[in-house]
């Protein structure tokens, strides 16, 4: 059997780190930071719980390749979405500029 | 066996390795990528309605925090916390398929669905909320159209109103809440269905369909159930936390 088990002891450093994530982006949400740093941060700390989950409790981190392309399409595809929508979107006048 | 052609090595197959592969090593990742590939397009599903949800906020912030506030932050920390709970537990159940701890296997699936249906009591309790201050969108509830009250200034302040900051307007308050009844009830609808697919695999564990040969439903079920747990890792800072610092709390 070739397949990667991942330990107990890693699972539980992941719940642990997703845990001070949530608490953290909870606190830091109440101070106001300059500009858009409250939604850089607040997604900032999303990303690596996200980045954890899918690394460690979904095995991407020890998949073969493929799945790692797979993956990876979809940030890809999202990505075009997000910048062709706001390609429009952000160059209409009545649109807010920062 | 029938048929005469069938060898000796393959009779000594595991009965769950299907005819089109080569071994269970190969059937196991066609199963994983198979689930990956599913998840990227729910990923661009969820990603439609977080695009509309940029867009808006950065059109309406001051409603949008409005709105944001007026969200029950420690019932979403609490569920946040649940579903994270139940994540670990179901990646504890996938582990002691692999290793053949069954019984625990067993528990931690029971585990699981009990986090899950706690989270989805505790949007319950988050919908009804919404429901009595009169903050269901349109007229999805025709006897209850959205038509929430609005704290007036020098009134004492009442939780159940909305509290307007300069800039903000109750239409597009109601704009946030389409999209938060959107995007957190096709959430809720993955977890049900989650829960669905969690009673079937607890009928097979119990079974004993599932060990260290054989777990690719245990396996691609966890990459499921992680996926929905990753959309509310996103949901949680952008629904309820984005705009707690710019005021108009209750």
């Amino acid at each position: 059997m070739s397949e990667h088990i991942v330990p107990v002891r890693i699972y539980f450093l992941i719940f642990l780190a997703l845990m001070i994530g949530t608490v953290l982006t909870a606190w830091v949400a109440f101070f106001d930071f300059p500009g858009p740093l409250n939604a850089v941060i607040a997604l900032t700390i999303a990303c690596i719980k996200a980045a954890l989950v899918i690394l460690y409790f979904m095995h991407l981190r020890y998949s073969q390749r493929l799945t790692w392309v797979v993956f990876l399409s979809a940030l890809f595809w999202l990505a075009i979405m997000f910048a062709l929508t706001f390609s429009d979107y952000a160059t209409r006048d009545w649109f807010p500029t920062f | 066996m029938a048929e005469s052609y069938v060898t000796e090595s393959e009779v000594a197959h595991h009965e769950a390795l299907q005819h089109h592969f080569e071994n269970m090593e190969q059937q196991r990742e066609a199963a994983a990528l198979g689930m990956w590939v599913f998840l990227v397009t729910e990923i661009m599903f969820f990603g439609g309605m977080f695009l509309a949800y940029t867009l808006y906020r950065r059109v309406y912030p001051q409603s949008f925090a409005v709105a944001s506030n007026h969200l029950n932050i420690w019932l979403g920390a609490v569920n946040t916390i649940i579903l994270i709970c139940s994540s670990f537990t179901m990646a504890l159940a996938v582990y002691c398929t692999q290793v053949g701890k069954r019984q625990l296997q067993i528990i931690f699936l029971i585990v699981t669905m009990v986090f899950g249906a706690g989270f989805l009591g505790i949007k319950a309790v988050e919908y009804h909320e919404k429901y009595v201050d009169n903050l269901i969108p349109g007229r999805l509830i025709p006897s209850r159209p959205f038509n929430p009250a609005v704290n007036q200034e020098g009134a004492p302040h009442d939780e159940h109103k909305l509290t307007l900051i300069a800039g903000a307007a109750v239409k597009q308050v109601e704009l946030f809440y389409w999209i938060y009844f959107a995007m957190t009830g096709m959430h809720a609808l993955h977890m049900i269905i989650g829960l669905g697919i969690m009673s079937f695999l607890l009928y097979f564990s119990i079974r004993g369909h599932y060990g260290p040969e054989y777990h690719n439903p245990v396996e691609i079920s966890g990459l499921y159930w992680h996926f929905v747990d990753i959309v509310w890792i996103f949901l949680f800072p952008l629904l309820y936390l984005l705009g707690r610092h710019m005021g108009g709390h209750g």
